[in-house]
């Protein structure tokens, strides 16, 4: 008898639940809920909150001499190469793959780009071309052999990175362009490094790139067909296909964008640098995933904003050179990284129990 | 085509995965404005059937006609362009995602003019007030808003946006696998509903189902899979839950061809 005595009351509790399961209401609140709710439907808002304090605070220890237009553009300046790689790195991971080959491809474009304007005369254009060329097809080469062969994205990528690092130091024989002879024969390769000033700001070409860039991918990741699919695909591949979404073309057309946007990053890393050097960029892999992951898109795919990216890339600089201009030792930089990714990552686990 | 073509017919359906025959020489038939229910014990073939319909496999003998034309299809999106919705048991949908960008996954609707044609840019009012509308024809517009996620919805909330989905688009028939296998009580009901409220807009389904209840509640006929093939088509009228049970599992014999 005690048994049916348990089990009546539980099962009327279940009925119940179902009948307000049913209807289409929100039952999720409170202020935790809703805040919950708020970061799942923008999720750069944690890294623009980030941002913002670290700003601040840094502005009260430092005053003007962080608050001045000569810092913020240099922190925008700074940040420049890996904004960019980590443009490509977030459509990367909103399929739920990642790519450890982009500063590898960023590299190696740059020297193809200065090894065929030099080595063989190509002249610059064309051999700019070239490179944005190579990116592009070591990007296709990742998404077929994620797409088609159906291996992991960090497997591929893990390898194509150490085989494209490899093929560029072998065809670069390890030779670095130096940044006079590229000004005075080819000063098209530092086109990026192009430096104008608005009201004490200086800006360079690559930064007005990389701000162009995220606004253009914003726009397509929000507002075009493609977009949904990048997000539907990494969010389940299996639902997307039964959709109708053509998930093959998809990831082909994210890795091959991944490695234009690198081969790009590579152009604007000569403008940086000036030279063209194949021991450069060596950190692009991990500081792009960094920024992506601090900027809130999850690594598990389908979620997050490129925006968020270009936050999380904005506050490792202003880290950087907050505590630069503090005096303090750059391994605290470090430190509040790693503790910073550690609790963006938790910040999206809790986003992402949204539904339970 | 008259009024009794049917709208599918199977003629000597086999498909073969090695020495597993997975449809064994078998026929099927859907009829205008009906429900069809497919039931057959685990492994009787009910889902290849039901595949091979809509282009997920390609049989390998045997002929498929739609509205009495033949067909050739290679993929589920032949089927869909052709007007065939399918309801996955998994339900296919992105749960990040908003209703209305889960409604139009793969057949978005672009802006006219310069925005569409160059920007490419989803015409998203549009598509709001499309997915507004039918999940208000279908009584599902208690939906909060048409752009929550997919995941903030129930089992039952996301079934019925799923249903919605496919009747939006459907206009030869739809397809629902095992649609209340995952859902509680009340829900299933309203998902029920739902099937008879699309039936009664004169889209036929075809209804893969382990649930005898909710076969006999809804179904004008019943397909009885038995090892790879049709063994009968049965009314739920004249037959008895038990009935259908015994005929899946061979413990009686089937009825001869004539009935329903």
């Amino acid at each position: 008898m005690s048994e049916t005595n348990q089990s009546t009351p539980e099962f009327e509790a279940a009925a119940s639940r179902a009948e307000t399961v049913a209807e289409f209401e929100d039952h999720r609140r409170g202020v935790l809920g809703k805040l919950q709710h708020l970061l799942h439907v923008n999720p750069s808002l944690v890294p623009l909150i980030v941002l913002v304090g670290a700003m601040l605070v840094f502005g009260l220890l430092l005053g003007s001499k962080f608050f001045s237009p000569f810092a913020m553009t240099l922190i925008l300046q700074q940040v420049q190469i890996v904004g960019i790689v980590a443009a490509a790195q977030s459509l990367v991971i909103l399929t739920a793959g990642i790519d450890l080959s982009v500063g590898a491809i960023m590299v190696f474009s740059s020297v193809i780009m200065g090894q065929f304007t030099f080595r063989y005369g190509i002249p610059v254009p064309i051999a700019v071309m070239c490179g944005l060329a190579v990116g592009t097809l070591i990007g296709a080469l990742n998404g077929w052999l994620v797409s088609r062969v159906k291996l992991p994205p960090f497997i591929v990528t893990l390898g194509m990175w150490q085989i494209v690092l490899a093929t560029n130091f072998l065809y670069s024989a390890n030779e670095t362009i130096r940044s006079q002879d590229i000004e005075a024969n080819a000063p098209f390769l530092q086109f990026f490094g192009t430096k104008f000033s608005i009201g004490g700001a200086t800006f360079t070409v690559g930064v007005i790139f990389m701000l162009v860039l995220i606004f253009v991918l914003t726009y397509a990741l929000k507002h075009t067909a493609w977009g949904r699919h990048v997000y539907a695909v990494g969010d389940d591949p299996e639902a997307a296909e039964l959709s109708g979404v053509n998930v093959h073309k998809t990831l082909m057309s994210v890795y091959m964008l991944s490695g234009l946007i690198c081969a790009f990053a590579g152009w604007a890393l000569i403008g940086r640098i000036g030279s063209v050097s194949p021991t450069s960029g060596q950190l692009a892999n991990i500081e792009s995933i960094t920024a992506v992951v601090i900027g809130g898109i999850s690594l598990f795919g389908g979620r997050g904003s490129i925006l968020g990216s270009l936050f999380g890339a904005l506050i490792v600089g202003v880290f950087t050179l907050g505590l630069r201009l503090l005096g303090a030792d750059a391994q605290w930089t470090f430190l509040l990284i790693g503790l910073l990714i550690i609790a963006a990552v938790a910040v999206d686990q809790w986003i992402r129990k949204v539904s339970g | 085509m008259s009024d009794t073509t049917p709208v599918v017919q199977g003629r000597g359906i086999v498909k073969r995965y090695g020495h597993v025959t997975a449809i064994d020489h078998s026929d099927f038939e859907l009829r205008r404005g009906e429900i069809l229910a497919v039931i057959g014990d685990n492994g009787a073939g009910k889902s290849s059937i039901v595949k091979a319909i809509c282009g997920a496999t390609i049989p390998d003998e045997g002929e498929i006609l739609i509205e009495g034309k033949k067909v050739n299809f290679t993929s589920p999106i032949d089927a869909r362009n052709m007007g065939i919705e399918i309801v996955y048991q998994q339900l296919a949908m992105s749960p990040a995602l908003s209703i209305a960008d889960n409604m139009f996954m793969g057949r978005e609707i672009r802006k006219q003019g310069f925005m569409g044609k160059y920007l490419r840019q989803l015409d998203r009012p549009a598509m709001e007030k499309f997915a507004r509308k039918k999940l208000t024809e279908l009584g599902l517009m208690t939906v909060q808003s048409i752009n929550q996620a997919v995941e903030t919805l129930s089992g039952g909330q996301r079934q019925g946006v799923a249903v919605a989905r496919a009747a939006a688009f459907a206009t030869k028939f739809i397809i629902m696998d095992e649609p209340t296998a995952a859902l509680g009580v009340k829900e299933s009901r309203k998902v029920l509903e739902l099937i008879q409220d699309v039936r009664g807009r004169g889209i036929p389904i075809i209804l893969i189902s382990h649930n005898m209840p909710h076969v006999f509640e809804v179904a004008d006929r019943i397909h009885v899979h038995r090892l790879g093939k049709r063994l009968c088509t049965i009314d739920p009228k004249d037959y008895t839950m038990s009935d259908a049970v015994a005929f899946m599992t061979g413990a009686k014999e089937p009825p001869k061809e004539d009935a329903a």
